[in-house]
């Protein structure tokens, strides 16, 4: 046994108002010299605070240690003072974060901000510094070093902004790299690259790595053992292969479990008119001003696509794709440049709002995010009954129609009054769906409805679109990047690239025979395919 | 419930040490000025026995050089002030919120206001005002709209930029698609975010407008100056500042404390309602 990070006990307190005492309680783990400690959990289960404590970044004012203690490189991390534990973070442990835009500094050059570590903890001199900044920067496999050495971070891309981020945690060769939820905020390829990255590196220099994730296809990859937390707790801990294959802990089993498969079930084919179909949309942002002509991003090109009631057709594609461009033209939130979206053969792409406004029932959306689709100011009462009574319903059959939709979302209808932050996040998405329903819709469109919610929750919203698809006859366009979810829940399924369709298939034939090499390389990357 | 939502919100303010204070005195400042006439001389009565004499035996803050009560002309004078600075205040909120609103929310209309606004920040505050004082005679009224004018244009800024933000919101976006007119949507889902950030400018307004009569009044430009406002007083005390100080000295401290409590309000509205800072006090 070589241990490199041991955690005893450590328990750190909430502040006195919150709803539970402990973000996290009585935490044992720890981390050995070459290998990978994956601490996975939903959230809400003191992953991330656990993470940020052993860095000391966690928020002193409201999180206090009250038990425990940190041992790393012979001293207690719980006892020293900040100017010792400035002197160890960069040099001997380090941390990469979720979203690498927001870590970097944006008005820094990006080679700036790795030699600016270089600065502080070393002497050596300028070009000495650029030249060590290049080398790390090679060894996260960055493109032209040279150049990006000189890029601000808005001219990266996701990937390359989080190699940035690695090669600032690894220049000075750190023996413990703490990374959370690294790869979270990236599209699935780029994850794809960045995982293998950490990980060919970790086993070159023999490193400790402890890493935070939710996404349990990520562990099967990467991991060499695991620590499940919930609510703070430890619930289990083990080798990889022993949790994947034999959990012990019902949470274990449930997180586990939840996670959709890559196979997508046999599913019958649908024979009905369309009801909703968009023929070559086109859309691009930014205009071409006297002066620049290259700002022009065609985030729609020749898009067609149709679904039919009791149909679930998902578009799938990574960020930038323009999945979400054409559900908000199919929607009339933004207007198309050209093509027809044709609702119950009503062609509504061109129609003022004066007319589209009696269309706008037959066709709903949920968002991603649940905490920013629901007025904070409204009660969920108010937020469903609008709709309706837009429409002309009277007070009283609305919120009798909001209460029985409740009761068919899984909500209590004597909830009716309360406001969105005392729900949670599946509940308020719950209401979406709800308020959605209330239209009494042909078409709803889910905007990657379930990529913001935990795993356990997402499969129950799942089955629950499901179901509702059923018993309402819907035609659902589901949009998501993530490829386990569509092929549960999709029957067809559209592939977009950079605006286009690149390939329309059932989900069975998507799965098993992809034809365009991009569909190829979305489906290898997924995570974790050897378990699930 | 929207109710519930203002009146924690007031609570919470309250208990803000500046907000607290400030009220008070502000208050103060307020039944004084109501009640003056109760309890004060004539502030119009001549004494041409007793001119220009100190504070003592001839009234608290000693007589002007007409022999009127510097006391009485000072707390009536309040009135005046204060009926500026709230109405001021009320009328450029009302017109900036509206055209902020249409601003930020129709676009075709976006680029025209704000380009007005724009010529109606270059052109200096107080030369408007005395532009317009002296084409429609000097009165309250005129006062009011010259000193409302220059003020809207940094409203409108304000309330557009909110609504710009909150107008990308999904839950308005929601709204949109489940067939809410315009007018509900603004008035629903984008008018209420606008509140905590026009509380706030409403006070620095009110404060301002103050002060900017008072520079009309002591300009001879403003309210007629047979009207004991602030700054008139400080006008005509003027010529006498040397021999007389206690003449410009009290309506000078009058006006200084009326602003500052007004601003101290405005300072902790601030740190109370906008919840970015507030979170970075606690």
């Amino acid at each position: 046994m070589n241990k490199l990070l041991e955690i005893k006990g450590l328990t750190v307190t909430l502040p006195s108002k919150s709803d539970r005492k402990y973000a996290i309680s009585d935490v044992s783990i720890s981390v050995e010299k070459n290998e990978i400690l994956c601490v996975v959990g939903e959230s809400g289960s003191g992953k991330s605070v656990t993470a940020f404590t052993v860095m000391g970044i966690h928020d002193k004012r409201a999180l206090t240690i009250s038990k425990g203690e940190i041992l790393f490189d012979g001293y207690d991390l719980t006892k020293i003072g900040e100017d010792q534990f400035r002197k160890f973070r960069g040099k001997k442990m380090a941390m990469i974060f979720q979203e690498p835009m927001t870590a970097l500094n944006p008005v820094m050059k990006v080679g700036e901000q790795i030699t600016e570590i270089l600065e502080i903890h070393t002497d050596l001199g300028p070009s000495k510094r650029k030249s060590k900044a290049i080398e790390a920067m090679e060894n996260v496999k960055l493109p032209d070093p040279e150049k990006i050495f000189h890029s601000y971070p808005h001219e990266l891309s996701g990937g390359q902004r989080q190699r940035i981020m690695i090669a600032m945690a690894l220049v000075l060769e750190p023996d413990l790299l703490i990374a959370d939820e690294p790869t979270t905020a990236l599209d699935v390829t780029t994850q794809a690259t960045i995982l293998e990255l950490i990980k060919e590196i970790q086993v070159r220099r023999g490193m400790g790595v402890l890493f935070i994730t939710h996404d349990f296809g990520v562990v099967a990859d990467i991991a060499d053992r695991v620590v499940v937390m919930q609510h703070g707790i430890v619930v289990e801990q083990d080798r990889v292969n022993q949790i994947l294959a034999h959990p012990q802990h019902e949470y274990t089993k449930m997180l586990i479990g939840s996670v959709p498969s890559m196979v997508p079930p046999q599913k019958k084919s649908i024979d009905v008119q369309a009801v909703l179909e968009l023929t070559e949309i086109n859309k691009s942002f930014g205009k071409s001003s006297l002066f620049r002509k290259d700002r022009i991003v065609n985030a729609a090109n020749k898009v067609s696509l149709k679904v039919a009631p009791g149909e679930t057709l998902g578009i799938v594609g990574e960020s930038g794709s323009g999945k979400s461009t054409v559900a908000r033209c199919a929607i009339r939130l933004i207007e198309p440049d050209s093509g027809s979206i044709l609702v119950k053969d009503i062609d509504i792409a061109k129609l003022r709002e004066s007319g589209l406004r009696y269309l706008r029932r037959e066709i709903q959306i949920v968002f991603q995010d649940p905490y920013r689709s629901l007025n904070p100011r409204r009660t969920v009462g108010q937020s469903i009954v609008e709709g309706p009574m837009n429409f002309g319903q009277t007070e009283e059959a609305a919120v009798r129609k909001a209460k029985e939709l409740m009761e068919i979302v899984g909500l209590k209808p004597d909830t009716f009054n309360r406001f969105p932050h005392q729900f949670s996040g599946g509940q308020r998405q719950r209401i979406c769906i709800a308020r959605a329903l209330a239209m009494e819709p042909s078409i709803l469109i889910a905007d990657e409805a379930v990529s913001a919610l935990d795993v356990s929750v997402q499969a129950q919203v799942l089955e629950l679109l499901e179901n509702i698809k059923k018993q309402f006859s819907l035609a659902v366009l589901f949009i998501t990047h993530d490829l386990r979810v569509a092929a549960q829940i999709c029957d067809n399924i559209v592939v977009m690239k950079k605006g286009a369709v690149v390939e329309f298939g059932s989900t069975h034939e998507i799965y098993t025979q992809p034809k365009h090499t991009y569909t190829q390389a979305l489906l290898q990357s997924a995570p974790g395919q050897k378990y699930f | 419930m929207e109710n519930h939502v203002e009146s924690s919100a007031f609570d919470i303010a309250w208990k803000n040490r500046n907000v607290s204070i400030g009220l008070s005195v502000l208050l103060i400042i307020i039944v004084l000025a109501l009640i003056g006439p109760i309890f004060t001389k004539d502030p119009f009565s001549l004494s041409p026995m007793s001119r220009l004499k100190p504070p003592g035996d001839f009234g608290l803050f000693g007589t002007d050089q007409l022999g009127r009560d510097v006391f009485s002309r000072v707390v009536n004078g309040g009135r005046i002030s204060l009926t500026v600075g709230l109405s001021v205040a009320v009328f450029a909120i009302l017109v900036g919120t509206i055209l902020g609103l249409i601003a930020g929310y129709v676009r075709a209309l976006d680029s025209i206001i704000m380009r007005v606004m724009d010529g109606l920040m270059a052109i200096p505050a107080i030369l408007l005002a005395i532009a317009m004082i002296s084409l429609s005679g000097a009165s309250l009224a005129t006062v009011i709209a010259a000193i409302v004018i220059p003020e809207v244009p940094r409203v409108v800024r304000l309330v557009r930029s909110v609504v710009l933000t909150v107008r990308e919101e999904p839950y308005v976006e929601a709204a949109i698609s489940v067939g809410t007119p315009v007018h509900l949507i603004m008035h629903r889902h984008i008018l209420p975010n606008t509140i905590a950030a026009l509380i706030v400018q409403a006070t620095y307004i009110c404060g301002s407008a103050m002060l900017t009569e008072a520079i009309l009044g002591f300009l001879g430009a403003g309210i007629p100056p047979e009207i004991p406002s602030w700054g008139n007083i400080m006008s005509e005390g003027r010529t006498f500042f040397q021999l007389t100080p206690w003449i410009i000295f009290f309506p000078g401290i009058a006006l200084a404390v009326t602003v500052l409590s007004v601003n101290i309000v405005g300072d902790g509205l601030r740190d109370t309602l906008d919840p970015r800072i507030a979170r970075s006090l606690k």
